[in-house]
């Protein structure tokens, strides 16, 4: 049954999922190797197998001795189809929402990092150039060799001292702390390229309403797609604002109106006064996105609109303030 | 406890219109899944959780029977071909997000000839060894841009007297054009590859939805 090599459009009975691999056998020996294909190894030939077309398979699982009778075909398919279908999911999930977690993390993890070193770089790189203070030093770059006062500028500085020829031993480590400080933040826009191609894959409604990192956040803050699925709007509006939060509880602070949602363009460009508003908003329409994500994975592009619609409704209220 | 009415000559055997909690609905019977109303071996079938109760409760006829084969495309979680499941014969459940498919798997799990596949439909040829040729239908509800060219594509399947039932969603393809423009559109794609037999809207029960069964050319 494995030597019939018509191609193009047209099935062979080796296209099957339950034909037997290698060399063509003899047709009593059919049965024996069918079943020495063994469970595992019918599921993988459905998940991994093709056809240019499909066949009459029932038929063809009788004629070539893998089935007793039709009954038995499909319980063996259904065997076959559940095994496959649940080990793809398995594979899958492992593969979304927690490696979206863990990059995001990194990403994070790795930008601070950078950010924390560069400062010492520029410290340290600051001091050591300028006490030397010869022009040669401090020339070809003029602006980043002056003491950096934000974290992309810094990791700048950081990237201008990497490419000198240090003169000394001293020299020498500033420059190689700055290397590490240029690799780390090339790291950190790596996983941040990761994050914005797989949010989508992952929370495709999420993902367009809150954009990639937004989203990757919230499920990080989570613990999952799933677990901010399960939790109320009024949870996800203040996540990753749990430190004020709990002031709020203990009686110390005003109740946060926002957590990491803060840095949606919805929220922290409406007008203060609405901001309220605006967050829960946002919230509302984000939780519904999660949910569709983690029920059903459907894209759902009218949820924006009704977002853009009331966001537009909102800050409309302050003629048109804070855009 | 069963009331007949004339759109009962388009039902299946195996489907029928029976009285839940004093509301009349369409039911197949077999196992629960969501949580929907049962009498006996009978669940309730409710049109607005799925878009095929929404062809059949508008009257169109399907030429779904007892026992047909059938691919369904974009099965999701499984509440419709569960239902598809319930009175036909064997039905392959294409569904391509793995999400759903956990959900859908309980629904495998008591309906002995219902086999999941977690495959694109947009790539046939990843499940042309699985599914068999000459189904009886080709039940699909994407609801993704794209839909006729999945229907085309899908159309090896059928058996030249098979049937295509098709849900289209317009909002699917384009979120800014009017539905109708969206549908004249899809229309004219089909005919490419499909004789259409009969359409209708899918109001009240879905929005901007087209139902549509088509023959093979
Ligand atoms: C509207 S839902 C289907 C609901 C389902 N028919 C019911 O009534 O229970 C559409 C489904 O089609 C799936 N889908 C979209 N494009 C697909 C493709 N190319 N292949 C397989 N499934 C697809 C989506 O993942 C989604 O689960």
């Amino acid at each position: 049954m494995t030597d019939d090599t018509a191609d193009d459009d047209t099935a062979t009975a080796s296209d099957a999922w339950f034909a037997a691999e290698g060399a063509a056998s003899a047709e009593t020996e059919d049965l024996a190797e069918g079943a020495a294909l063994g469970a595992d190894d019918l599921a993988r030939r459905v998940r991994e197998g093709s056809a240019p077309a499909p066949d009459d398979w029932p038929t063809v699982a009788v004629e070539t001795g893998f089935a007793d009778d039709e009954t038995d075909y499909e319980s063996a398919l259904r065997e076959a189809t559940l095994a496959a279908a649940r080990a793809t999911v398995r594979e899958r999930e492992r593969a979304d929402d927690q490696q979206l977690i863990h990059a995001i993390r990194a990403a994070d993890d790795a930008r601070r990092t950078a950010n924390e070193l560069a400062e010492r770089v520029a410290e340290w790189g600051g001091s050591l150039f300028e006490l030397d203070g010869g022009p040669d030093h401090a020339g070809d770059e003029p602006e980043a060799a002056t003491a950096p006062d934000t974290a992309d500028a810094g990791v700048a500085y950081a990237r201008s001292l990497a490419d000198r020829d240090p003169d000394g031993p001293t020299e020498a480590h500033v420059v190689s702390l700055a290397k590490r400080v240029a690799t780390l933040a090339d790291e950190a826009d790596r996983l941040e390229a990761y994050v914005e191609d797989h949010a989508p894959v992952v929370a495709p409604n999420l993902a367009a309403m809150a954009g990639a990192t937004l989203a990757a956040r919230l499920c990080s803050l989570a613990g999952g797609l799933e677990q901010l699925a399960k939790k109320p709007s009024g949870t996800l509006q203040v996540l990753g604002a749990e430190d004020a939060l709990f002031a709020h509880l203990r009686g110390d602070a005003p109740s946060p109106k926002h957590g990491v949602i803060y840095t949606h363009d919805y929220v922290r460009n409406t007008h203060p006064a609405e901001g309220g508003s605006a967050a829960r908003a946002l919230a509302g329409k984000l939780t519904i996105a999660a949910r569709v994500d983690h029920y059903s994975g459907d894209r759902r592009p009218e949820l924006e609109e009704e977002l853009d619609d009331r966001m537009a409704t909102i800050r409309a209220r302050r003629g048109g303030d804070g855009e | 406890m069963v009331t007949v009415s004339d759109a009962d000559t388009t039902l299946p055997d195996g489907v029928q219109r029976r009285t839940f909690e004093g509301k009349e609905s369409l039911a197949t019977r077999g196992e629960p899944v969501y949580g929907e109303p049962t009498d006996g071996s009978w669940r309730a079938w409710d049109p607005h959780r799925s878009k095929l109760a929404a062809t059949i409760e508008s009257g169109l006829d399907t030429g779904l029977a007892a026992d047909d084969t059938v691919l369904y495309l974009g099965a999701a979680n499984g509440t419709t071909v569960g239902h598809v499941a319930d009175f036909a014969g064997r039905t392959y459940a294409v569904e391509f997000a793995p999400r759903p498919v956990r959900d859908l798997l309980d629904v495998c799990e008591t309906r002995p000839r219902l086999f999941p596949l977690l495959k694109d439909a947009r790539e046939p040829a990843t499940y042309a060894h699985v599914v068999e040729s000459n189904v009886d239908a080709v039940v699909q509800d994407v609801a993704t841009r794209g839909q006729a060219a999945v229907a085309a594509r899908n159309a090896q399947f059928l058996a030249d007297d098979g049937r295509l039932v098709l849900a289209i969603k317009a909002r699917s393809e384009d979120v800014a054009r009017e539905p109708q423009a969206v549908f004249e559109d899809v229309r004219a794609e089909l005919r490419e590859t499909f004789e259409i037999l009969a359409e209708t809207r899918l109001e009240p029960f879905h929005d901007d939805h087209l139902a549509l069964v088509a023959r093979p050319r």
